[in-house]
Order: C-alpha cells, then sequence, then structure tokens
C-alpha cells in the first residue's frame, strides 16, 4: 500500500522496524496536502517544523534510543487546538494572527508519543456548525463529491484523513462535531466519554459537552489514538481520573453476547433508505456474530435538540465573552471607550456565531433563565436517565450517525434546518456518554454511510470492540474519487 | 413565525456586547424567533421535581497544595495583547471618552 495510506498503526510499525523512515511517512503526507488540498481545502496552516521533528525521529531511532507509540506518524489538528507557536484561529477573523504561548495538554501527549503535527485543519469558526460552511477562513470539499460538505465542525480534520492527507487527525465533539464529519467522509470517529480526555487547551465552546476525539481511517488507530490522549489532568478539573486501558487488546473480533441496543425512537423518523438498509446489515452481522439486539425506548430523545440549543448556546455566550478585544485576538484599537471596544472587535465574528452567542444570552438573561437553560439542563438529566435505564438491559446501543449522507454546499436554507443534521448526535453529549461512527458501506451515490454506537460511561473498549467488527465486514474499502 | 421585536433584539446585542448593523439586527429578529418558537416546545415536558445537570459525570473538585509553580510568563502572557505598557495590558477608558 502506498505509504500515504497506510493507517496510523502500520505507519508507526512500519517506521518501529526501520521498513519506513518518519521523513518518508511525512514527506508523503506533505506531497499529499501539495497535490489534493487545493481541491478539498482542509489546512489552514502547515507547521514549518514537521520535517524537523521527522528527521528527529529517524535520528532517535538510529541511535536506539526508545520512541513513543505513534513515532513519525503525520498527524493534523483540528484548529481549536491551541498549538504553541503555531497559528491557531479555529476558523474565525477574531483570532487572526494570534501565535499561542502553550500547546494544548492533547497537543504535548502527541508530542510525547513521537507523532510529527504537520497542520491544523479547517472547522466551523469557534466549532459551531454541522458542514464546515461557518469557517471564516474557507470552504471545506467532500473528498466523496467535491461539490458537498464534508459535515462539521470537524470538517476538515475529517476531510484530511478520507483524502490521505495524514495518517490520522483530531477534533472535538460538542454535539456531534466528529461523529457527523467522520461519518460524511467515510472515516472513523470517536467521541470520548466527557472528561476521558483533557480539555486544556481547547479553544471553548461549551464547556460541559466539549470533548477531544480521534478521527482515523482504521478503528485500530481511533483505539491507539485514545490510549495517547487520554487520562486526568491537573490543568482540567473535570477530567476523569480513571486508569486508561490499552484500548487496542479490545478488539477481538468478537461479539458474542454483546447486548447491543436498538431505540425506536433513532428509527421511526425519517432516514434516507440507503442508510436505513446499511443499519440493516449492521445489525444482522452483529447477530450473525453472536450479539443479541434488544428493542429499548429512550423517550426523550426528540427533547435533545431543543435542550442542546440552549445549553450550548448559552455556555458558549459566556465562553466567547473572553474575545473582547483586550488580551489577545481582533482589537479595534481606534474605539474610544471600553464598551466601544468590545462591541467593534467583536462584529468581527462571523453570522453563526453571533446567532449563537446572541441565543445563549437571550436564554440567560435575568427573569428568563428558569424557563430556558434550567428547563434544559432539567431535560438533560430525563435524557441521561434514559440512558441510564438502558445499561440495565444493553451494553451499547446502536442508531445511524445521520439521516442522510452528505448535502450539498448551500443545501441548508435556515439555522434550524442546519441544527437538525445533528439530531442523531446531541443525546449523547448531553448525557456525557461515549460515542463513535463507524463507516458502513456507501449509497447508492456513493456517499459514505456511518453507523453510531454509543456505549456505558468510560467503557471506550466495548464500543471499539463492536465498531471493529462492523468495520471488518461492512467498512469501505474504495477510495474517495477525487484523490485517487 | 414570530420574530422577535427589534427592541429586544437590540437589548440583548447589548447585554452580548455585539455591534450588530441594521441588516443583522433584521435578520435576528427572524431567526432568533423562529429558533426561540422552537425552543418553547420544552415547556410541554413535565420536569417538577427534576434536578437540573450540571455535569455529565459525577464530580469532586480536586484541590491541590497552594504553592506558586511554573507559569506563562508576563512577556508570553501579553505577546498577543493589542496594546501593553511593560507588563501591563493597556485598555481605552472605562468612562468617557479620549485616549487612556
Amino acid at each position: 500500500m502506498t505509504v500515504h495510506w497506510l493507517s496510523a498503526a502500520q505507519t508507526a510499525a512500519q517506521i518501529a522496524s526501520g521498513e519506513l523512515t518518519a521523513s518518508a511517512a511525512v514527506d508523503a503526507a506533505l506531497d499529499r496536502v501539495a497535490s489534493f488540498d487545493e481541491t478539498i481545502g482542509a489546512f489552514l496552516a502547515m507547521d514549518p517544523t514537521a520535517r524537523e521533528v521527522a528527521n528527529d525521529v529517524d535520528r532517535r531511532r538510529k541511535a536506539g534510543e526508545p520512541l513513543g507509540p505513534l513515532a513519525g506518524v503525520p498527524i493534523a489538528l483540528k484548529d481549536n487546538l491551541v498549538t504553541r507557536r503555531v497559528a491557531t484561529t479555529a476558523a474565525s477573523k477574531m483570532l487572526a494572527g494570534w501565535i499561542p504561548p502553550y500547546d494544548a495538554t492533547v497537543v504535548e501527549k502527541l508530542r510525547a508519543a513521537d507523532a510529527v503535527i504537520i497542520g491544523k485543519l479547517n472547522c466551523d469558526e469557534f466549532a459551531m456548525g454541522s458542514s464546515t460552511e461557518n469557517s471564516a477562513i474557507k470552504r471545506t470539499a467532500n473528498p466523496w463529491d467535491t461539490s458537498r460538505v464534508p459535515g462539521g465542525s470537524s470538517g476538515g480534520s475529517a476531510a484530511a484523513v478520507a483524502a490521505g492527507l495524514c495518517a490520522g487527525a483530531l477534533g472535538t465533539d460538542t454535539g456531534g462535531s466528529i461523529r457527523q464529519p467522520a461519518a460524511f467522509c467515510g472515516v472513523v470517529g470517536l467521541k470520548p466519554t466527557y472528561g476521558r480526555v483533557s480539555r486544556w487547551g481547547v479553544i471553548a465552546f461549551a464547556s460541559s459537552l466539549d470533548q477531544v476525539g480521534p478521527l482515523s481511517r482504521t478503528v485500530e488507530d481511533a483505539a491507539l489514538a485514545l490510549e495517547v490522549i487520554a487520562g486526568v489532568d491537573p490543568k482540567d478539573e473535570t477530567s476523569i481520573d480513571a486508569p486508561v486501558p490499552r484500548y487496542r487488546d479490545a478488539l477481538t473480533g468478537d461479539v458474542k453476547d454483546l447486548r447491543v441496543g436498538i431505540p425506536h425512537e433513532y428509527f421511526d423518523g425519517a432516514i434516507d433508505a440507503d442508510i436505513r438498509g446499511a443499519l440493516e446489515r449492521a445489525k444482522a452481522l452483529l447477530v450473525e456474530r453472536g450479539a443479541q439486539l434488544v428493542d429499548i425506548s429512550l423517550p426523550h430523545t426528540r427533547h435533545a435538540l431543543p435542550a442542546y440549543y440552549i445549553v450550548a448556546p448559552a455556555e458558549a455566550s459566556s465562553n466567547l465573552a473572553r474575545y473582547d478585544g483586550i488580551r489577545f485576538g481582533t482589537a479595534a484599537t481606534d474605539a474610544k471607550t471600553l464598551q466601544d471596544r468590545y462591541m467593534k472587535s467583536r462584529a468581527g465574528f462571523g453570522p453563526e456565531v453571533k446567532r449563537r452567542i446572541m441565543l445563549g444570552t437571550y436564554a440567560l438573561r435575568s427573569g428568563y433563565y428558569d424557563a430556558y437553560y434550567k428547563k434544559a439542563q432539567q431535560v438533560r438529566t430525563l435524557i441521561k436517565r434514559d440512558f441510564d435505564q438502558a445499561w440495565h438491559h444493553v451494553d451499547v446501543v446502536l442508531t445511524p450517525t445521520t439521516p442522510t449522507a452528505a448535502f450539498g454546499f448551500g443545501a441548508k436554507a435556515s439555522p434550524l434546518e442546519m441544527y437538525q443534521a445533528d439530531v442523531f448526535t446531541l443525546a449523547c453529549n448531553l448525557a456525557g456518554l461515549p460515542g463513535i461512527s463507524v463507516p458502513c458501506g456507501l449509497t447508492g451515490e456513493a456517499l459514505p454511510i456511518g453507523a453510531q454506537l454509543i456505549g456505558k460511561p468510560l467503557d471506550e473498549a466495548t464500543l471499539l470492540r463492536a465498531a471493529h467488527v462492523i468495520e471488518s465486514v461492512l467498512g469501505i474499502t474504495k477510495r474517495p474519487k477525487a484523490v485517487a | 413565525m414570530p420574530a422577535l421585536p427589534r427592541t429586544e433584539v437590540e437589548e440583548i446585542a447589548l447585554l452580548a456586547r455585539l455591534h450588530l448593523d441594521p441588516d443583522e439586527l433584521s435578520r435576528m429578529e427572524l431567526e432568533l424567533g423562529a429558533i426561540i418558537e422552537y425552543f418553547a416546545a420544552l415547556a410541554q415536558v413535565p420536569t417538577e421535581g427534576i434536578p437540573p445537570m450540571t455535569h455529565a459525570v459525577p464530580m469532586d473538585l480536586r484541590l491541590r497544595a497552594d504553592e506558586p509553580a511554573p507559569s506563562l510568563s508576563p512577556s508570553d502572557a501579553l505577546a498577543g495583547a493589542p496594546g501593553r505598557d511593560g507588563d501591563l495590558f493597556v485598555v481605552p477608558a472605562i468612562i468617557g471618552g479620549g485616549e487612556p
């Protein structure tokens, strides 16, 4: 297989054995970026030190020094993960020209694992969106059909991995922003349990929902990446102090007696016929391998969307108050008063970000708090209780990741219509649960389909085990036509 | 769909410290009106006695020793500031006009 299509685990193994050098692996990725990123538009910035870091890995290997589990593997990062000395914008004009003075914890962990960070990836501005069309910087195309969106908000991450521009990427998921673009681009996307991965250095959107996770070409790579990035962090009070297992050990191919919940609420509504068919094949496969399907109900599912679009904008309106034109970021330096400085500097936010700040401010303002934010938080408890009940009967829940395959640019006419794209992924964030989207075949139009598995808190191992079985039979073996 | 009154949109924009031009204000009237109408469905969900969920996982505040430790240097922390004076951020006047 050509170097740029190797998985992260294969790349690391070949570099460790001496079959491949880190420099060759990184050069292959950078060549791909040079050849195809004009078409795809995934990258916002390249890390100028990538070749140097790769050379250092090769030198240390020759010297017989110990190397980390991702040694020499070319990785790229969603641009809402801060990187020391490399421009970080969250695809917003508000952060144009900002050079962070520190690395996010996940970035430190990748560096400690000897991964080579090659660049920063496009996303919806401040991770707010479902198509990457809200990027204030550029448009990213779906490698399977460049007239369609890659999904969002981690659209650059999904497109780069699908197009073979890097061996793997990190994204963030607040309401589906890893899983939905992974489904649209035919890659694996894992949102870990809330708290499993540190949020230090993640540009905050909705702090009670945000979580970092990998987008990868294989389930094995998702397991490997989680081993590297998971763990408690003194800099993130919400990170969970629990041992990090060797997730790759979970990929046994065995799902005998696994109890798989099928929540009718996720299958009752409008779902594209090809996606419905793919999910039927996934169910049949799991049964054939000895798993049990259990019909379950998650009765508050339909309230997840309105609850999410109160909680997330409310937290966003608070988090984004820091962009005030004083300490960093875009500043209207011609303003005469402090208030004027705030108002004029913050005009640099794009339309969706402004909309969410306005919605959040509306929901949190005095006299409205109980009717909106508190109510949404109560509904959140009900959604979590639905899952708590389900875990008495099942080990994982299987649903489609999205009701449709990737849609065209400009296809969603109103904000509310765009919000519906997240209908199957939001509940997972509201309940703090781990979720994964795994490729599950192609539609008649050759667009990828994703199957979503949702698991118990901290039980990523079971998710990965079940996803691995689906991947082994129903995974996509074709390459996207725009980058073949 | 019910639009949000212009005065209310302006009031929220001020609370959010967002300058919106007249076109943006008009769009917000309609878009926020539609989204808030959609939220209103939540009012029908019975939630009496249901505790609000503030965190996805049970959390105990972890304490650490109150000891100084290395952190960002003042020059790193100030590197992105639009205005600085030595180790200080410079801000415009809080009240009235004129330069600080």
